[in-house]
């Protein structure tokens, strides 16, 4: 009983300044960000999220992508959502966050907040437009294909896989490659026995605008099956839509550059908490002035693990 | 041989349901087939055009029909062979593609050519029915065009009869989910298509012009007839 009072108050945790609560334990990788996001906001009056570009131009993609398919799907849809996050964070707590922690604070565990189908679905065009690059296709190399090879098998296997989760995802949504850090499959469980083994990648799909940073996996490739992304291409054949985007072009260079970050960020929390126990057992105070303003629980772990 | 024990079986345990009730499941399962259009593909420009109109029916609605042929056809085999774990997992195909058949059989009957009398305000019954819940078809119109463009992702906006209370409601429903999963007693009497299939080719990402531009060809008529039905 004692261990599971003391798992949720470590739950959250409040950011003094902005009379904000995070989830902490499901999500550490807000606290570096917090940091250099409050450092900015304060020379920034209003908040402003900006439309960034794809990293190629609009007729780059053809012909397996349109050029009038980016021209309505990142001039429109995705400017949209942007100016319409803009507009609703303004003059709110939200502003000056960083579009992963608002992603974090308004999905609120499921019980979604305004703000959340916007700032979303910003953050899943901006990574959409990155997995994809002119000539992209083929075969990764190396340590991800490795870690597809142990996770899915075969290469050959993880591409029906990532198809199939693409094609059945039911009305709009996305696919995804992710890579799970020592999680367990249950929502808010603490995995008590971390090995190297609980790190893989996983495919998930997901309805609308949720994406896997919700459920605290670090996405690595992306693919938009809302209608909008293939109808003026594609009409109503999906399935050869993903089948193009998976030929033609993934760019496999993302997907590596993003499990390379995602290996260091799991190593980083991992010797963070390794060093949080370490002080923890020596009876030293964790909150060193530095990083007061980023948590406040120092007992969860230990109650945790007992 | 199997067959025939494993059904003897189920009946004792469906608490007396007789065997004659068991019968048309096992000899044959019916399969749905694409309704016709009550109007040509073309007839609605320039609300909704031929095209829009012919991949709507011809290639959407039909593939609801095929995958929901084939979910009944696995459930049906599923329920021979007692295999309740296949059951319970067909169920969300089955919601999603018999909920796209339903939805659509309804949706091309909630359209008509504005020469075939699209677009003409109800009367009678509905139409003051229409005025006391909202105040006028106005208000209605405006109301049910504010919650479709504010649906997320793909939906239906639904204008429904409670038939119990004899009451109008609006509501929206995800994806394919047909205005029963939103209360047992809801009776639809217009849906609205706010998949982006049902608008993109035509009007890209504005959906409010959609949903303004559709009522010039809602077919009112049949809406007044299923709410007359339930309210007489």
């Amino acid at each position: 009983m004692a261990a599971t009072t003391s798992m949720v108050t470590s739950l959250t945790f409040t950011i003094p300044s902005l009379g904000l609560r995070l989830p902490t334990r499901r999500y550490p990788c807000v606290k570096p960000q917090r940091r250099f996001v409050r450092k900015a906001a304060s020379n920034v009056i209003t908040a402003t999220y900006e439309l960034k570009a794809p990293p190629y131009p609009l007729n780059a993609l053809e012909p397996h992508m349109s050029r009038e398919t980016l021209e309505y799907h990142w001039g429109k849809h995705h400017r949209t959502y942007v100016e319409n996050l803009n507009k609703q964070v303004v003059g709110t707590d939200l502003e000056g966050l960083s579009l992963e922690d608002i992603i974090i604070v308004t999905y609120n565990k499921g019980d979604i907040l305004p703000a959340f189908n916007n700032a979303a679905q910003a953050w899943n065009h901006d990574f959409f437009w990155e997995s994809m690059k002119p000539g992209g296709g083929g075969k990764p190399s190396g340590d991800l294909l490795d870690l597809i090879e142990r996770d899915f098998g075969s290469f050959e296997r993880f591409i029906e896989e990532f198809k199939s989760a693409a094609a059945t995802q039911f009305g709009s949504g996305w696919a995804w490659l992710a890579y799970k850090a020592n999680r367990l499959d249950v929502e808010n469980a603490v995995n008590p026995w971390p090995s190297e083994k609980d790190k893989k990648l996983v495919i998930v799909k997901s309805p609308n605008a949720v994406n896997p940073l919700v459920w605290d996996y670090f996405p690595l490739l992306t693919i938009d099956v809302w209608e909008h992304a293939y109808y003026l291409d594609f009409q109503n054949q999906r399935r050869d839509y993903i089948s193009v985007f998976m030929e033609k072009l993934v760019s496999w260079e993302t997907v590596n550059t993003r499990l390379e970050k995602a290996k260091a960020r799991a190593a980083e929390r991992e010797m963070e908490e390794e060093r949080r126990r370490k002080e923890e057992e020596e009876g030293k105070p964790t909150n060193d002035d530095d990083d007061l303003e980023m948590y406040v629980d120092n007992d969860n772990d230990d109650s945790e693990a007992e | 041989m199997a067959l025939l024990r494993s059904s003897v079986t189920r009946r004792t345990l469906t608490l007396g349901l007789n065997s004659s009730r068991l019968l048309p499941l096992s000899r044959s399962l019916q399969t749905f087939s694409l309704p016709d259009l009550p109007y040509d593909y073309g007839a609605l420009e320039p609300a909704i055009s031929g095209e829009i109109m012919q991949l709507h029916h011809q290639k959407h609605h039909q593939t609801y029909i095929t995958n929901y042929n084939k979910a009944l056809e696995q459930l049906h085999e599923a329920i021979q062979k007692g295999d309740s774990s296949t059951v319970v997992k067909l169920q969300s195909a089955i919601k999603f593609n018999g909920g796209g058949h339903v939805n659509h059989s309804i949706f091309w009957k909630n359209l008509a050519p504005i020469r075939e009398g699209g677009g003409e305000p109800p009367k009678a019954s509905l139409g003051w029915a229409i005025d006391s819940h909202f105040g006028s078809l106005e208000s209605l119109i405006q109301k049910m065009n504010a919650e479709g463009a504010a649906l997320q992702g793909s939906g239906w906006v639904w204008l429904g009869v409670n038939k119990e209370l004899k009451k109008l409601v609006i509501e929206t429903t995800p994806n394919q989910d047909p205005l029963v999963t939103k209360g047992p007693h809801l009776v639809p009497l217009l849906g609205i298509d706010v998949w982006e299939h049902a608008y993109y080719l035509q009007y890209k990402n504005v959906r409010p012009d959609y949903l303004k531009n559709i009522w010039k060809v809602i077919n009112w008529k049949y809406a007044s007839e299923v709410y007359e039905k339930e309210c007489a």
